[in-house]
């Protein structure tokens, strides 16, 4: 991997505020590369939903600059559709369409988005089920699903338009213990075939084991980016070591 | 009570009220939820001219009575030189009328939707227009059929009213036939149990889809 390239996904000097005292996101900066995976952790209220939701422009930003492969997201007259295509989101709730089968879910943005044919977006979308484990469940409704699955699904749907860039806003915090393992499995899959990720996530296993950075957001601010093994041996603020305590041993205070 | 064979000596006049009756509520609802529909668009609209001409439609015409709104157009717009006569009239009326109540039936329906349903289409890079065609009207209209069709039993019953500027609906009719045969009592009887046996059904079956959209969701 080419790691002096243009980044990915590029802040520079990025606020937002919500209403006028609210300052969520302060002077962010921040760069992920091509093929990188990175978590982005921080206690609740700190912004790094926020954060994520900001690339795709789902959130405006007040001032600064985003980048996305070499494409200014918060320029007015960038085609926010167009780039949104090229930027896979999966959310905390997985927001799969209700009314629509799983195949249907999938298919939906490459047909009418991308235009691409009927029958090869239903094929590439077969692909995917399979990748995800869940080919048998092409005709059923996201209401006959597990969480695990409909999270596995959005996934899929993510990739169906052939992103440059998967984000993920918090993709297990609604699912039951048991079903956790199914998801981070196919996102740890996704991150070994060299895709870049961009994860909001409270799993530390997953940080630990998958990503390339672990960044540390608390009130706005990134008070740490680093490598897992810095990150989790030796944090640099108190924030973060608190925040570190409180996740890994939440019985232990 | 109800004279039978009076009934069936006048069944043309009174079919064909039934049918014109039926007429105006089926071009009244369809050109209604067509309106209603853009109407409930352009209220959630952020364009603030486009939001308060939709309130201001709606809130006119919930706050005048139908009956007004009859005589306004059959009267009134012939004085600003269009000549459409009583049909026409009350075919616009009824459609203009209807849209303001079945916009905010769409309105409630399009909101009752998840914002995270509209924030996974955009996601996707699906503009607002296919948004709203793929993904957000067709959940809101499954989930607001039964009441939309309510609201039609409602206007259907409403259609009545014609019959003060001379049309003969179904209630025209058998006001026609009832004061040609001095037989008030029996004719409006036989209207009432008419209607009655057209919404009551209806209704029903409505109460039964309620509860079954209910449950698949």
């Amino acid at each position: 991997m080419n790691t002096d390239a243009s980044p990915m996904i590029r802040f520079v000097n990025v606020n937002k505020w919500y209403g006028r005292d609210h300052h969520v996101l302060k002077n962010i900066n921040l760069e992920v590369r091509q093929g990188e995976v990175v978590v982005v952790c921080g206690p609740s209220g700190s912004g790094k939903s926020t954060l994520i939701r900001t690339i795709n422009q789902l959130e405006p930003i007040n001032n600064g600059e985003i980048w996305v492969d070499g494409i200014r997201a918060n320029d007015p007259r960038t085609n926010i559709n167009k780039l949104r295509e090229e930027v896979g989101f999966v959310f905390q709730h997985f927001n799969l369409y209700p009314h629509l089968s799983v195949l249907d879910n999938i298919t939906l943005a490459p047909i009418q988005v991308k235009k691409i044919p009927k029958d090869l977006a239903e094929r590439t979308a077969m692909e995917l089920l399979e990748r995800v484990g869940l080919a048998n469940k092409k005709d059923a409704y996201p209401a006959n699903l597990s969480g695990g699955q409909q999270q596995r699904v959005a996934i899929a749907r993510g990739l169906a338009m052939n992103p440059q860039v998967m984000l993920f806003d918090e993709p297990t915090s609604a699912l039951d213990p048991e079903m956790i393992g199914e998801v981070l499995a196919v996102m740890k899959q996704l991150a070994e075939s060299g895709m870049t990720m961009m994860v909001v996530t409270h799993e530390m296993g997953f940080a630990r084991e998958v990503a390339d950075r672990v960044v540390f957001l608390d009130q706005g601010v990134i008070l740490e980016d680093a490598k897992p093994e810095q990150f989790f041996t030796d944090p640099q603020t108190d924030r973060a070591k608190q925040f570190l305590r409180q996740i890994l041993a939440p019985m232990h205070q | 009570m109800i004279d039978w064979q009076l009934i069936a000596d006048n069944r043309e006049l009174l079919v064909e009220g039934m049918l014109y009756s039926l007429k105006l509520t089926g071009t009244a609802m369809l050109g209604g939820i067509v309106i209603g529909c853009l109407l409930a668009l352009a209220r959630l609209s952020s364009f603030k001219p486009l939001s308060l001409f939709a309130a201001f439609y709606v809130n006119l015409f919930r706050s005048v009575p139908l009956v007004l709104v009859i005589f306004w157009f059959y009267f009134l717009i012939p004085y600003f030189g269009f000549q459409i006569g009583p049909d026409k009239s009350v075919f616009i009326t009824f459609t203009l009328f209807e849209a303001a109540y079945y916009s905010e039936i769409i309105r409630a329906g399009i909101q009752s939707i998840s914002r995270g349903q509209v924030s996974a289409a955009y996601a996707l890079g699906l503009t607002y227009p296919q948004t709203m065609r793929y993904i957000l009207l067709p959940q809101a209209f499954r989930n607001m059929l039964p009441v939309l069709l309510t609201q039609t039993v409602v206007l259907f019953q409403d259609t009545s009213l014609v019959t003060i500027i001379g049309i003969k609906d179904f209630m025209g009719s058998n006001v026609v036939v009832a004061s040609n045969n001095s037989a008030m009592t029996e004719m409006y009887t036989f209207a009432a149990l008419a209607y009655f046996c057209v919404c009551f059904p209806v209704s029903l079956m409505l109460k039964r889809l309620h509860k079954r959209i209910a449950v698949i969701r």
